[in-house]
């Protein structure tokens, strides 16, 4: 028999730390602003309310921001997926001038501060005319090099003699790599959808420069907006921020390992 | 001829590689990330020697841009704000992130949960960190002080005081940016052989020098590893900042690619906010550049 070990004491305190925010967080979106307004204000309310969602519902657009950055997000894990795959699998098994020099080029941007590349990628949106469209938040994440590097070096490690097989088959390459490369990338495939996922999701620079009208808002946009129009609502600012976050710690919860394994690799190449 | 004839295919062959098809392959990626990446970065250096805002005609102006960004006080600021925040979150944030990891690396039960609990708060996007402490530090309303209250302390201004917002902000930004390290630390002292620490209590060391002289060199390269990612995030601090003060009060939280941000975008002075950031840059080059060379040293002394 194993008796709870005496690191409790020392574990549970810790993670209240950072459970108590998050907490709050749910609580705070269900008590009405009478019980929020009072002083000292309640710790823990009597009751539960859900005017701060009704009031969120009525005020604001989440619906339409929920459908735009699903819009978004949606896209940019796709396509990451295809681009980053194809691309990285011609640097790992194509032999093609210059591809050396593109490979270190790609790695190199992985340092460019995002700061120095917005003001100028903000002109070029707008001469291509996507400035306040869903284009604009699509187009710079459509393929990231990070991915393009990861897939790269998980081809690289693949044996060459599973593939000769299917060469021998008469296979063409992009067959190859649909039916006998790519599923064995599975885990590096969710490595790349979950951390161009996270990037995407919780954004609020790019879209902040790039969107004006409020129908183009991603949940980030609209739940700054949102808490700066209605900053005495703080029961329904805390129901906008639930309905913002609960989607991606949801998807957090459902694929931890998953999370996990992604958030590590980032060290990887350290 | 048959010696050119018989050469012209492998020509065409050096010149498109193995099969063009390699370079529709990348094509994509290329274009997207050399596009909107090389092309800018060289773009915002031609406009940091520019006076534009973003509809008339833009003047070439020199060096004048960077010669007022040294003497202008808010900028001034700006840097010294990012360099504080930086300077109290990067290495609490790494020793807060090693504790935990070391807390969580033993069999316990719910260890998985303390996990998870340690690592949600990453997971939220800066936006929704900032509303909701936002909340937690309001003066009037916020449960923290209330929280104080109880224990008979005075009410506190937080993010409302000039000389406390940039420090909330650093507490915002830990209980955030440790998970991160947390979990970064975890998956390296997994991968620990047991046999280097049970080799080491067998030779004698106490608990205490096994951590010194066989776990810390183990860690190095992943400490490394996050000194620098944590300092690329915190000199990039931006999304916390402007949903929760946006600079503010008295400038006392005014960052600097807050700054590049409000020049650009508030204040339409492009050229201007592009020397900034230039400025900014030039920091993050350097921490770049000096952990290349701690990773080639560290390459060299492996092989």
């Amino acid at each position: 028999m194993r008796r709870p070990s005496s690191w409790h004491l020392v574990l549970a305190p810790m993670a209240l730390v950072f459970a108590l925010p998050l907490l709050w967080l749910v609580v705070s979106s269900f008590m009405t602003n009478a019980q929020i307004n009072k002083f000292p204000p309640t710790i823990i309310p009597d009751s539960l309310h859900l005017d701060g969602y009704r009031y969120v519902f009525h005020t604001g657009h989440f619906g339409r921001w929920f459908a735009n950055s699903v819009i978004v997000a949606g896209t940019c894990v796709i396509s990451n997926l295809v681009f980053c795959s194809l691309a990285g699998y011609a640097f790992a098994r194509m032999r093609f001038r210059g591809s050396r020099v593109l490979l270190a080029l790609m790695l190199a941007t992985l340092v460019i501060p995002f700061q120095l590349t917005m003001i100028p990628t903000f002109l070029l949106m707008k001469h291509l005319g996507l400035i306040d469209s869903l284009g604009a938040l699509i187009l710079p994440s459509l393929v990231t090099p990070f991915g393009v590097f990861l897939l790269r070096q998980f081809f690289v490690s693949v044996p060459r003699e599973i593939e000769e097989a299917a060469w021998i088959d008469g296979c063409s390459r992009l067959a190859v790599l649909w039916k006998v490369v790519l599923p064995l990338a599975k885990p590096a495939l969710a490595t790349v959808a979950v951390l161009t996922l996270l990037a995407v999701w919780n954004d609020l620079t790019w879209p902040l420069i790039a969107i004006n009208s409020d129908s183009h808002y991603t949940v980030q946009l609209g739940l700054a907006t949102y808490q700066g129009a209605h900053r005495t609502q703080w029961s329904a600012v805390m129901a906008g921020n639930v309905l913002v976050t609960l989607p991606i710690v949801l998807a957090f919860l459902l694929a931890q390992r998953t999370f996990i394994r992604s958030l590590t690799s980032t060290a990887v190449k350290g | 001829m048959p010696a050119a004839a018989e050469r012209s295919p492998s020509r065409l062959q050096r010149v498109f590689g193995d099969t063009p098809t390699a370079w529709l392959w990348v094509m994509p990626a290329v274009v997207i990330i050399l596009g909107l990446s090389l092309v800018p970065m060289g773009w915002a250096l031609l406009l940091s020697f520019q006076k534009s805002d973003f509809v008339t005609p833009s003047t070439w102006v020199g060096l004048d841009n960077y010669r007022r960004l040294a003497e202008d006080a808010t900028f001034r600021g700006a840097v010294q704000h990012t360099l504080l925040y930086t300077a109290a979150f990067v290495p609490l944030s790494i020793a807060g992130g090693l504790g935990i990891a070391l807390l969580l690396d033993r069999r316990v039960r719910f260890v998985g949960f303390y996990r998870t609990l340690v690592i949600v708060p990453y997971i939220m996007s800066a936006t929704a960190q900032g509303v909701l402490f936002s909340f937690v530090f309001d003066s009037q309303f916020g449960v923290a002080n209330s929280l104080l209250h109880t224990v008979g302390i005075g009410p506190q201004g937080f993010l409302q005081d000039p000389g406390q917002a940039l420090w909330v902000l650093v507490l915002i930004g830990l209980w955030s940016g440790v998970g991160f390290c947390t979990i970064i630390y975890l998956a390296a002292l997994q991968d620990i052989p047991r046999e280097l620490v049970e080799a080491a209590s067998i030779d004698g060391a106490r608990r205490r020098g096994v951590f010194m002289h066989v776990v810390l060199p183990a860690l190095r390269p992943v400490t490394v590893f996050l000194l620098v990612w944590q300092t690329f995030e915190s000199l990039q601090l931006f999304d916390l900042v402007f949903v929760t003060t946006r600079g503010g009060p008295l400038q006392s939280t005014t960052v600097v690619v807050l700054y590049v941000w409000q020049q650009a975008f508030e204040f339409f002075n492009a050229g201007y906010g592009a020397a900034a950031a230039y400025v900014l840059a030039f920091g993050l080059l350097v921490v770049a550049l000096v952990w290349g060379a701690y990773a080639r040293r560290r390459e060299a002394r492996l092989t």
